[in-house]
């Protein structure tokens, strides 16, 4: 038992040392940050490791916000070089950064994520607007006099006589998850901002309007289905009256499955999504420190090949893995500011 | 006492009705308690039947992988045109591009560039990773023409393993005669062989909404358009070889049962992928590269090895640190501590620590061991520290149960022939302790394998690539792993999460395995 612990000790006191040694110097790149942008960063980071003559970059899943946190705590390689957001970065994280020493900050737009609605081949095809989305699955809606009442629908039909006499079952992410905030502001913000009564309320209650599409019915009529976007798409399977919300390359892999619920008449499909149609699509962005370019190897290297042609040309490899690439004159402005490492200013942050 | 034993006992009725209407009340209630104790455990198995079937069930197909045997022409001009045998240079070489042509050679027809492309797309992006290692290692193959399995695309591993569509075969009624070999053709049958799809309508127009049906004659498929009584029209998939008629019997007519909407794959493929089938190129094996490599994000390639090392390497210094602290701890707090306020807050303390929720040491981890001491992110070792943290309180309290439960006897008379109160507990205490406190060590080892909260703020929860090779390197375990998968959007995915839990539970079923041996290895009955 002695020399149990006595090699523990050992052990311990050999492992201080030797992380140390590696703590001094990195020779991996690390990236940080959301879990939408995560599945395309991980294709880009392999893709280099086999091909870059570089260590593959490690990648982990942590969270827009958690990102943003760790990239902008400093300088230095104890500190992440990269982070994924599945939004634009924020001024005041902007502002932490620069406080923090994070001075030049190179911003990638690497494309969009689609946040679609759908449903099962086998339920009754349907279109909505995102008003009837909203009056579908808000906890409060506008009443007759125009008063907030609790949400009185229990059928789509109640909401519009067109739509069909199911029971409203939407399935969608919990409050945790960086989709569920696109939910809110994509769709649910814009279908308030349809209905007359509530843009009387935007201006006489700006509070109570943010209320009515910020916040969820919980009678059953909208389920949290977990953060698994796989899980809700098995369940869309199995109740062919269901709807489920969730980023467009899970339409777009199971759409021998699934069929994308039209949204104010546009269908969640590519060519809608890059024109900028498609009411429920966002733009994607990897950050990467230009300060640590030279100290940690191929930091440049990981920002080529993410903007090159192979990768998010309109066959790339990241094309394939279901991201929905830019414009090609977007695009050339991304990559001439990518591969130029040109650092990012505060102005168009909100 | 003696008040107990002057009173007369009450006359005992054992024998009335009302009596025995009792005693069998109790024994139904015995009968009844049985059969909740029976329905409880049937109950619980059931659940864990019906879990672990549905596992298996999905997990099965990530153990088999489809490969295509090709001959692959081992161009000098494409691998080493200097013909130095380096193997750097050698490496460099587009193999890929040499399994493609091979791939090509099979269906020369296709000469278009979205044809190519679709054809290409049937390989992985690793196919040609087994022939380079094969070159490289015996640079002598070039020049030669070698038979190799290569890697299959996702999707095309999927159609193999029945996840697109059903494929029916039918010897066609009466003649055919094809009016060309390819582009647009039209058939003209001697009799009605779709009569069961046409229903009343004189001409149908198949859409993609449809299943396919298809015209497989002199050697080639032709998917209809159109179909009428006798004449049918389509275009040619695979080209024929002559447009002489086929004797009645010699054709077949094909469906794929699911419409091209609704699967992943469109007819041509399917044709492609039934051609190749049946020219014996297709093989299907056991997924070994799914122990051997990392983490990809093509789910044919990807691997739980990084994990699985990443779990070891991660327990293993848990183990090392927990394990002599914990026991050390419970010597000390069970034999030597005094019995005052101190060590009573002490001993609550631990309790409570035991019921922390595990995020708490992912946080006190990232603020002690990689904020203040400056440990790297991900790496094995911090996990091995922030589990040995979690389990700690486990083992010191399985450990002093266990050391309680030694019969003091043993001690006394250890002290009474002489011994130190050390060597009492040393020699004679602690050995007799092992079993339990080895049962104590292993519940809180399984503990530690599968969690995840805590190790997601200290960078555990990541894309890693390279197998871990040691304490310090990036590494990511088990079950962050299984999460990971389970929330990629590709299909062969949902398998290969499946697959790594039955890997988990392996795992777990061996080092509890191992315990139960240790265990019977120590245990001595008295």
């Amino acid at each position: 038992m002695r020399n149990l612990t006595l090699a523990s000790a050992l052990a311990l006191v050999a492992a201080g040392t030797l992380a140390a040694g590696q703590a001094s110097a990195r020779d991996q790149i690390r990236v940080v940050g959301s879990s939408t942008v995560y599945p395309f960063t991980t294709t880009v980071a392999e893709q280099l490791g086999k091909t870059g003559g570089i260590k593959t970059p490690v990648v982990e899943s942590t969270g827009t916000g958690g990102g943003m946190k760790l990239f902008c705590a400093g300088v230095g390689v104890n500190h992440p070089d990269a982070t994924n957001a599945s939004r634009r970065m924020k001024k005041g994280e902007f502002e932490m950064c620069q406080k923090n020493g994070v001075k030049d900050i190179v911003e990638i737009n690497i494309g969009f994520d689609g946040l679609t609605v759908a449903q099962s081949k086998q339920g009754t095809p349907i279109k909505l607007t995102l008003a009837q989305l909203l009056l579908a699955v808000a906890k409060e809606v506008p009443g007759p006099g125009g008063k907030l009442i609790p949400n009185p629908n229990r059928n789509w039909s109640d909401i519009d006589k067109s739509l069909p006499n199911i029971k409203i079952e939407v399935l969608g992410p919990p409050p945790t998850s960086g989709t569920r905030d696109s939910f809110h502001e994509l769709l649910l913000e814009k279908g308030a901002e349809q209905i007359p009564a509530l843009v009387s309320l935007k201006k006489s209650d700006p509070k109570a309007f943010d209320r009515v599409w910020k916040t969820l019915r919980e009678d059953g009529a909208y389920v949290e289905a977990g953060e698994n976007d796989n899980v809700i798409v098995a369940k869309l399977e199995a109740n062919r009256n269901a709807f489920g919300v969730f980023g467009f390359s899970f339409l777009e892999e199971n759409s021998n499955k699934l069929r994308g619920v039209p949204l104010d008449g546009v269908v969640p499909e590519f060519d809608q999504i890059t024109s900028g149609k498609y009411p429920g699509a966002r733009r994607m962005y990897v950050y990467i420190k230009k300060q640590h370019v030279g100290v940690v190897p191929g930091i440049d290297k990981f920002a080529a090949e993410y903007v090159s042609a192979k990768a998010l040309g309109e066959d790339g490899y990241l094309a394939k893995k279901g991201l929905v690439t830019l414009p090609k004159k977007e695009l050339d402005e991304v990559r001439k500011s990518t591969t130029g490492l040109t650092p990012m200013t505060a102005g168009p942050l909100s | 006492m003696t008040n107990a034993a002057v009173r007369t006992l009450p006359s005992l009725d054992l024998v009335s009705d009302r009596a025995q209407a009792r005693v069998r009340a109790r024994y139904r209630a015995e009968t009844r308690f049985k059969f909740y104790g029976l329905f409880a455990i049937g109950l619980t198995g059931l659940f864990i039947l019906v879990v672990l079937t549905d596992i298996v069930r999905k997990g099965l197909p990530a153990f088999t992988q489809h490969q295509f045997v090709l001959s692959v022409r081992l161009d000098p001009a494409e691998i080493d045109p200097n013909n130095t045998k380096d193997p750097a240079a050698i490496r460099q070489g587009d193999f890929q591009a040499l399994v493609r042509n091979a791939l090509r050679s099979i269906f020369p027809d296709v000469k278009d560039r979205i044809g190519r492309r679709q054809l290409d797309n049937l390989l992985s992006s690793g196919a040609a990773d087994r022939l380079r290692a094969d070159v490289v290692a015996d640079p002598g193959l070039i020049g030669q023409t070698v038979k190799v399995p290569v890697l299959i695309s996702e999707r095309a591993d999927l159609y193999y393993k029945n996840f697109s569509t059903r494929v029916l075969r039918q010897a066609g009624a009466g003649t055919a005669t094809p009016s060309g070999t390819s582009g647009e053709i039209e058939i003209a049958l001697s009799s009605d062989n779709f009569a069961a799809v046409r229903r009343t309508r004189a001409e149908l127009t198949l859409t993609e909404n449809d299943p396919s049906r298809l015209i497989a004659i002199n050697g080639g498929l032709v998917k209809l358009t159109q179909i009428g009584d006798t004449k049918t029209a389509g275009t040619v998939l695979l080209p024929l070889q002559s447009d002489a008629t086929a004797a009645p019997g010699a054709w077949q007519v094909v469906t794929f049962q699911t419409p091209a909407a609704n699967r992943r794959v469109n007819d041509r493929e399917v044709a492609w992928f039934e051609r190749l089938r049946e020219l014996g190129h297709v093989e299907s094996k056991f997924n070994w590269a799914f122990f051997t490599s990392g983490d990809s994000r093509e789910p044919e390639l990807a691997g739980i090895r990084g994990a699985l090392v990443g779990s070891a390497i991660t327990l293993f210094v848990t183990l090392i640190i927990c394990l002599p602290l914990g026991v050390a701890a419970a010597i000390y707090l069970e034999e030597f501590a005094p019995k005052n306020r101190l060590t009573e807050i002490i001993e609550v303390n631990i309790n409570n620590l035991a019921a922390v929720p595990s995020i708490v040491f992912g946080l006190l981890g990232l603020a002690v061991f990689l904020n203040f001491m400056g440990l790297p992110r991900s790496a094995p070792l911090v996990g091995g520290l922030v589990l040995a943290l979690l389990v700690l309180p486990t083992i010191i309290i399985a450990s002093r149960a266990a050391l309680k439960a030694v019969p003091p006897s043993i001690k006394e008379a250890a002290l009474g022939v002489g011994a130190s109160h050390q060597q009492a507990i040393f020699h004679h205490v602690l050995p007799l302790a092992m079993p339990g406190i080895m049962t104590g060590t292993i519940i809180g080892m399984a503990h530690a394998l599968g969690e995840t909260a805590p190790l997601l703020l200290i960078g555990m929860v990541a894309f890693i690539v390279e197998v871990p090779t040691g304490i310090s390197d990036a590494a990511t375990v088990l079950p962050v792993q299984i999460y990971l998968w389970s929330d990629l959007p590709e299909i062969s995915f949902q398998a290969k999460t499946a697959a790594a839990i039955m890997v988990l539970l392996l795992f777990l079923f061996v080092m509890n395995g191992a315990a139960i041996a240790v265990r019977k290895m120590f245990e001595r009955r008295w």
